[in-house]
């Protein structure tokens, strides 16, 4: 009797043991990187975007002859922009699936959980859209947030530039969902600019549930102050701005912190109401960064459209692409544990620019998060004057 | 603060008058059948799914397209009481709520298969454009709207107070028992009117669509917001639906501007308590004694 119950624990074990370590490729053979996209749901644009970053980089190197000569599959689930689902997707992925890479999902709001789950299996996690404050606060060692800067740093080149005007702006309005990506940038702004004496005159967070705007952008307009900051996703981007075309109330500069930098999902909206509307960005279609005409010129020939339709989600998600691929040059290994090692130490270079990361994954000596303005139908840098295209049309012109 | 008030006051008017109308179906259906239809929210959603088919796919206009939604919304509501609620011969009542509950979900599944989950919107001209009122603007959308509820609500009520058909829906609504003994066909009346419920959802969900962002899980919300409203009014009473959803939504959009958005669904709820523990049957209900 006691060697059949010893028989089940050690077959037990030994399952146990084949599901707690990564899975590791053949020697050259093929491998799959799993990523859980919000393909419905809030999300949708964004993931979709991802999903064509992530298409293209994985064509690229494919096309080179692989990430360390293994042919590059990729597996997306869609999590319908659940927290509840993106960490059942990356259970499922690594544990039932045994994909041999991770990246990461769309927002703050779905890494957060879905880190949990993938550092728990020891699997590196570089992630696109991840940046809130409490992606970093955990400490976790397997995360890699590949954009230029911290998320709450996103609003500070803006800043900067309310605060170099001159004559400068009277008052700020702010409103913002409670997401870990929106509220700290729109915070931080709203600190800086306090602290400079710029007024704000309303300042209030709204669910992240998709809700009725309209209070909001009502109380928005109504403050008429000279700066609007709104920490929205695309739908109340869109929402804010149509209520203030159709109420007339143009302030002066106006920045959302995700909307306009969707592209097409955006401008297609608006039409030329999009012109001065501003958004951090750290990508641009034009910026000169390491690999960037060549990621736009591929993303045109797949997808279609034009240089301005590129949604940034789609060169953050290239980057992470990217900066895997040098991590696995440097670590001579796609081993999950190796590459772990290797993204904590160096720099990075991708479409976004030179990146490398701290001990908590958060971005280090990046280039910087920039203001892109819609003039005359795209998005461009306008500040810095470094990398600026063209200069901040300021005051935004009327509504159409 | 005077003219912001205002504006709230006047535009929560004007979005009542939408709810009044996806109400109405409800408390409809109620008076003449004495059912629960909780599928009335999934219903609007149905409705806003096919004004979004008609717009993206051929250009029709959201108000255009309701002579095509509403009389297909009626045949749809047809069938569906023949095949769902007619069966239903005993505890009806409770019955109903988990036919009709059932009902929504069936609808929920089918739009997220067809649609998925993502968010749509009707991107109509008249959703940015306004007009001047008072020395503050209101969208036109909202305007057109409210247009919309007037002549569909003053439609319905030449039908019930004008026409042969309408005392029998009323006599129905009155007393179902008495009604079939005068020799009113009582099951053609609850099939017609649930017709008729389904057909202003078509229209409610219309308007709902071009000024609110919908999947097919939004219907939750609003099913959750229509039964307040005829509560708050008075099971089955029409008039009481239409001054219910005033009363919400004017007291949500001023209590967002007097005190917060975020308190303004509260203080309609301390509203609807307070009316509720002098007026249990509601503003315009009728106190039914039962015989146990």
């Amino acid at each position: 009797m006691r060697r059949p119950l010893l028989t089940l624990f050690a077959a037990f074990g030994l399952i146990l043991t084949a599901c707690g370590s990564s899975s590791s490729p053949t020697q050259a053979g093929p491998i799959t990187i799993g990523v859980s996209l919000s393909l419905t749901g809030d999300f949708s644009s964004d993931g979709k975007a991802l999903q064509q970053g992530y298409d293209l980089w994985a064509a690229d190197v494919n096309a080179r002859g692989g990430l360390l000569g293994h042919h590059v599959n990729m597996k997306y689930v869609d999590d319908a922009s659940s927290v509840q689902q993106v960490q059942t997707n990356y259970q499922n992925l690594i544990t039932v699936d045994r994909v041999n890479l991770v990246f990461g999902p769309f927002s703050s709001k779905l890494t957060i959980p879905a880190s949990t789950v993938v550092d728990r299996y020891s699997y590196a996690f570089p992630e696109p859209a991840g940046g809130g404050p409490d992606v970093f606060k955990r400490g976790l060692r397997s995360i890699f947030f590949v954009q230029p800067a911290a998320v709450e740093d996103n609003l500070v080149s803006y800043t900067k530039w309310i605060l170099s005007l001159s004559p400068r702006p009277a008052t700020v309005a702010y409103a913002t969902e409670d997401d870990p990506f929106t509220q700290p940038q729109v915070d931080k702004a709203k600190a800086l600019l306090d602290a400079a004496g710029v007024t704000s005159v309303y300042y209030k967070t709204y669910s992240s549930e998709p809700i009725d705007w309209t209070p909001y952008a009502q109380a928005v307009a109504h403050s008429q102050a000279d700066v609007v900051i709104l920490g929205t996703q695309l739908p109340d981007a869109l929402a804010f701005v149509k209520y203030f075309i159709s109420h007339q109330y143009n302030p002066k500069t106006i920045i959302e912190t995700t909307g306009p930098d969707q592209g097409a999902d955006f401008s297609g909206k608006l039409g030329a109401n999009t012109e001065g509307i501003m958004v951090p960005a750290g990508w641009t279609a034009a910026a000169t960064a390491y690999g960037n005409d060549t990621f736009v010129s591929k993303f045109i020939a797949k997808f279609g459209g034009k240089a301005s339709d590129i949604s940034a989600d789609a060169a953050e998600a290239y980057s992470v692409g990217q900066v895997v691929d040098q991590a696995a040059s440097k670590a001579n290994s796609i081993e999950n544990a190796k590459l772990i090692d290797a993204l904590h130490s160096g720099t990075y270079n991708t479409v976004q620019g030179p990146m490398s990361f701290d001990s908590t994954g958060k971005p280090q000596g990046g280039v910087g998060v920039y203001i892109e303005q819609w003039q005359g139908g795209e998005p461009v840098f306008a500040y810095p004057s470094s990398v600026a295209k063209k200069p901040p049309e300021y005051p935004k012109p009327a509504w159409h | 603060m005077a003219s912001q008030l205002l504006q709230a006051a006047v535009l929560g008017v004007l979005t009542g008058g939408v709810y009044a109308l996806m109400a109405s179906g409800l408390t409809l259906i109620f008076g003449v059948m004495r059912i629960i239809n909780v599928g009335q929210g999934a219903l609007v959603i149905l409705g806003a799914y096919l004004s979004f088919v008609l717009f993206n796919t051929w250009h029709i206009d959201p108000f255009l397209g309701l002579l095509v939604t509403m009389p297909a919304m009626f045949l749809i509501g047809v069938v569906l009481e023949l095949v769902f609620i007619r069966p239903l011969k005993t505890d009806r009542e409770s019955l109903s709520v988990l036919v009709t509950y059932a009902l929504a979900l069936g609808i929920e599944g089918v739009l997220g298969f067809v649609f998925t989950a993502n968010y749509r919107e009707l991107s109509v001209w008249y959703d940015t454009a306004s007009v001047p009122l008072f020395g503050f603007r209101i969208t036109l959308v909202y305007v057109f709207g409210f247009a919309l509820c007037l002549a569909i609500l003053g439609a319905l009520f030449l039908v019930l107070y004008r026409t042969t058909f309408g005392a029998a829906i009323r006599a129905t609504m009155l007393n179902r028992t008495a009604a079939q003994l005068i020799g009113i066909d009582v099951e053609g009346v609850s099939a017609v009117a649930f017709g008729i419920g389904m057909a202003t959802a078509a229209a409610g969900g219309a308007v709902f669509g071009i000024t609110t962002a919908f999947n097919p899980n939004s219907h939750y919300d609003l099913i959750s917001r229509l039964l307040t409203v005829i509560v708050l009014g008075g099971l089955g009473s029409l008039r009481g639906a239409v001054v219910a959803a005033l009363i919400m939504l004017v007291t949500q959009d001023v209590a967002s501007v007097i005190i917060a958005p975020e308190w303004s669904a509260f203080v309609f709820f301390v509203i609807l308590v307070a009316v509720l523990l002098v007026r249990p049957e509601g503003l315009y209900g009728v106190r039914v004694r039962e015989r146990i």
